[in-house]
C-alpha cells in the first residue's frame, strides 16, 4: 500500500520544478566553467603592468612563438600521430574480435568485457610499472619512436572504445545480417566491410573520437616512459611561459570538447533513426 | 505504413528449374545433444515441402544444414546429385528468408534486392532491371527507395523474399518467415509465397511449427520429432493416415480415448476400429480419434455436453462421457447443443492411431 502511495505521489509530482532544474543547471555550469574562465582570464593578464591583453593569443595564432616553443609543435605532431595509430590499432584489433565473439563465441563476451574494462580499474602508474619491461622489448623491435606509445594507448582506450562499439553492436542483429549476406553469396570480407561495418559506423566513429580525446589528454604513461606528447610538452612549456602553456591546454580542451559534442550528436542521430 | 498487402501482379520473372534435394543419413550434434538423428529426405524438383514439428525437434537445424549455415557431422546433402556438404553457404546457390527481419538497414530496398546479383557480378543495368522485376513480383516495386525501418514487418519479409528469389537460386529455404507477423498478414503472405512458388516452380523447403500453415501450402509435409522425421506425406495422408500417435496428435486435433487392442483392432466404447501404422501389442491402449470421426446420434454412447464453440463454417462441441473422458466433436454449424444437455454419440469407424498405455 505504501508503495502504491509513493507511486501516486510521484505521478502527482512528476519531477523537480523548472526553477529547481535551472538552479541545478547553473550550479553545475559554474562548477565546470569556473576553472575554464579562470584559465582564460589568466592568459589575458597583463603581467606586472596589470590590466588585460590579447597579445599572447595573437602570438599563438600568428605563429610568432619563439624557438623555445618548437618542442611544443613537435609534441602536437606526436600526439596527432599517436591518436591516429591508436585509433587504427583499436579498430583493427577490437572490431573484428568483437564481431567474432558476437557471431561465433557469445559465451566469451563476459571475458572480453572484463578484459576491456580492466585498464579503467588499474591506475596509470601501475600500468607503467608493467609496461616498462615490455617497452624494452618493443624498443628493440620497433625502435624508440614515439608512435610506439600507441601500443600502450591501444590498451588505455579499450574501456571507452569497447562500450561505444558494443552499444552499436547490440542494436543490430549481426548474426542474421551476416547469415543473410552469406546466403546471398557474400564472402566473409564482404560480410564484414559491406554489411556489418556500415551498420557500426556510428559506434566506430564514437569509439575513434573518444580514443583521440583520451590520447590527447594522456600524460602519465608518456612522461614515465620518457616520450614527448602534448601533455608532457605542456608541462615543460609551463616552466618557461605558463601563459602560453595554459593557452594550449585550453585549445586541447576545446578540441576534446568538440569531439565529445560530435559523439553526442551521433548518439542523438542514432536515437532518431531507431525511433 | 500499412500492414495490408496489395494485390501482386502476375509474375513475369523467368521461371527457375527446381533442383532435386536429398538429405541422406544427416547427423548433427550440438555438444552431446544429437539434434539431427540420421535424417533421410528426398525432395523432388519444384516441390514445396514443409518441415513441421514442435520447438527443438531439429527442423531449423535441418534447414540450416541444407543452407550450409550449420555443418553436419555425418551423412550427405545432395543437390541434383552433387554432395554440397563441404561447400560453404555463399557458394551453394540457395535463397533464404529468415524468421527475424534480415534486410540490411543501411541499404535501400532496391539495393537490398540487388545485393545477391552484385555478389554474382551481374552488370549494373541488368541488376537493376531484375531487382525491379523481383520487387514487382511481391507487389513492392514502388518501395525501392525506402529503407527497412520505413516498411512494415510484412513488407520487409516480402522484400526478403524478392531478394532471395532474384538470383534465381536452385532451392528456396524459408525459416519460419511468417512467425513474426500478425495473423492476417501471415495468411496473406503465406498464400503469396505459395502462389509465387507455384508459378516459379522452385524447389522450396519451408520450416514451421504451425501445422495449419504447413498443411495449407506444402505439397508434402515432413513431421519431425527429437531429430528424426516421423512421417513424410501429403497433408491429406498425414491427416487421415498418421503413422504414429505423435503425428496424429500434432497434425490436426485428436481425442485421446482409452481402448483395448487385439489383432490390429482397437475396441473403444464397444466399437471396433482399425489401428493405423506399426502394429501395437495387444492390451490396453490410448486411441487417437479425430473430432470429425465422432457424430451425434439418437442412440449410442451416452454423454453430457460441456461447451460448444462456433468456428465460422463449423461448430465444435465438447462432451463428457460417463467415465469422465472429455471428447471434442466437430459438426455442422446449425446443430447446436446446450451445456448440460444429455446426448448420444456414434464413432464413425474411421481408422485410428493407438499407443500402449
Amino acid at each position: 500500500m505504501a508503495a502504491v502511495n509513493r507511486r501516486l505521489q510521484r505521478a502527482h509530482h512528476p519531477g523537480p520544478t523548472a526553477a529547481t532544474r535551472a538552479i541545478i543547471l547553473v550550479v553545475v555550469a559554474i562548477f565546470f566553467a569556473l576553472p575554464l574562465v579562470s584559465m582564460v582570464e589568466f592568459t589575458l593578464r597583463g603581467g606586472l603592468e596589470g590590466g588585460y591583453t590579447i597579445d599572447r593569443w595573437v602570438t599563438v595564432f600568428t605563429g610568432q612563438l619563439g624557438p623555445e616553443f618548437n618542442q611544443l609543435w613537435i609534441a602536437i605532431g606526436n600526439s596527432l600521430v599517436l591518436a591516429v595509430v591508436t585509433v587504427v590499432i583499436m579498430l583493427v584489433l577490437l572490431v573484428p574480435t568483437m564481431i567474432l565473439i558476437k557471431l561465433s563465441f557469445p559465451r566469451l563476451r563476459p571475458v572480453m568485457e572484463f578484459i576491456c574494462l580492466l585498464p579503467i580499474t588499474i591506475p596509470a602508474i601501475v600500468l607503467v610499472v608493467g609496461l616498462a619491461p615490455i617497452y624494452r622489448v618493443v624498443s628493440s623491435i620497433f625502435g624508440s619512436g614515439v608512435w610506439t606509445l600507441a601500443f600502450a594507448y591501444g590498451i588505455l582506450v579499450l574501456p571507452y572504445a569497447y562500450r561505444a562499439i558494443q552499444a552499436n553492436l547490440d542494436s543490430i542483429d549481426v548474426k542474421t545480417l551476416s547469415e543473410a549476406a552469406r546466403s546471398l553469396g557474400a564472402g566473409w570480407g564482404t560480410v564484414l566491410f559491406r554489411v556489418i561495418v556500415p551498420n557500426l559506423r556510428r559506434g566506430l566513429l564514437a569509439a575513434s573520437f573518444i580514443s583521440v580525446a583520451v590520447v590527447l589528454g594522456e600524460f602519465t604513461i608518456a612522461s614515465l616512459l620518457n616520450r614527448i606528447n602534448l601533455q608532457t610538452a605542456l608541462l615543460v612549456v609551463n616552466k618557461a611561459d605558463p601563459y602560453i602553456a595554459v593557452i594550449f591546454a585550453l585549445l586541447a580542451l576545446v578540441f576534446a570538447f568538440l569531439l565529445l559534442v560530435i559523439i553526442g550528436r551521433l548518439g542523438s542521430a542514432r536515437r532518431k533513426d531507431n525511433s | 505504413m500499412t500492414n495490408t498487402i496489395p494485390v501482386a501482379p502476375v509474375i513475369d520473372i523467368e521461371p527457375v528449374s527446381g533442383a532435386r534435394v536429398e538429405l541422406a543419413g544427416v547427423v548433427k550434434y550440438f555438444g552431446p545433444h544429437r539434434a539431427l538423428n540420421s535424417i533421410n529426405l528426398a525432395i523432388e524438383p519444384g516441390e514445396f515441402i514443409a518441415l513441421l514439428g514442435p520447438s527443438g525437434c531439429g527442423k531449423t537445424t535441418a534447414l540450416r544444414a541444407l543452407s550450409g549455415l550449420e555443418g553436419i557431422d555425418d551423412g550427405e546433402i545432395l543437390i541434383d546429385g552433387e554432395d554440397v556438404a563441404s561447400i560453404p553457404t555463399n557458394r551453394r546457390d540457395m535463397g533464404m528468408v529468415f524468421q527475424s527481419y534480415s534486410l540490411f538497414p543501411h541499404m535501400t530496398v532496391l539495393e537490398n534486392v540487388q545485393f545477391g546479383l552484385r555478389m554474382r557480378r551481374v552488370p549494373a543495368a541488368e541488376r537493376k532491371g531484375r531487382a525491379v522485376e523481383a520487387l514487382d513480383m511481391v507487389g513492392l516495386a514502388q518501395f525501392g527507395s525506402r529503407y527497412a525501418h520505413q516498411l512494415s514487418g510484412g513488407q520487409q519479409q516480402r522484400v526478403a523474399l524478392a531478394r532471395a528469389l532474384v538470383t534465381r537460386p536452385r532451392v528456396l529455404l524459408l525459416d519460419e518467415p511468417l512467425s513474426a507477423l500478425d495473423a492476417k498478414v501471415r495468411v496473406q503472405l503465406r498464400d503469396e509465397i505459395h502462389r509465387i512458388q507455384t508459378e516459379l516452380g522452385i524447389t522450396t523447403v519451408f520450416v514451421t511449427h504451425d501445422q495449419e500453415e504447413a498443411l495449407a501450402v506444402a505439397d508434402r509435409v515432413a513431421v519431425m520429432r527429437d531429430g528424426v522425421i516421423e512421417q513424410v506425406g501429403t497433408p491429406e495422408e498425414l491427416y487421415s493416415t498418421p503413422v504414429s500417435p505423435f503425428v496424429a496428435d500434432f497434425v490436426g486435433l485428436s481425442n485421446r480415448v482409452a481402448g483395448i487392442a487385439a489383432a490390429g483392432k482397437a475396441t473403444v466404447q464397444g466399437v471396433e476400429l482399425t489401428i493405423l501404422g506399426a502394429p501395437v501389442r495387444d492390451g490396453e491402449v490410448t486411441v487417437y480419434i479425430r473430432p470429425e470421426d465422432i457424430a451425434f446420434a439418437s442412440e449410442g454412447i451416452p454423454a453430457t455436453v460441456v461447451a460448444s464453440s462456433f468456428l465460422g463454417s463449423l461448430r465444435r462441441t465438447q462432451v463428457r462421457l460417463a467415465d469422465d473422458t472429455l471428447l471434442s466433436i466437430q459438426h455442422e454449424v446449425d446443430m447446436r447443443h446446450e451445456p448440460g444437455e444429455s446426448v448420444h454419440l456414434r464413432l464413425k469407424g474411421a481408422p485410428v492411431s493407438a499407443v500402449p498405455r
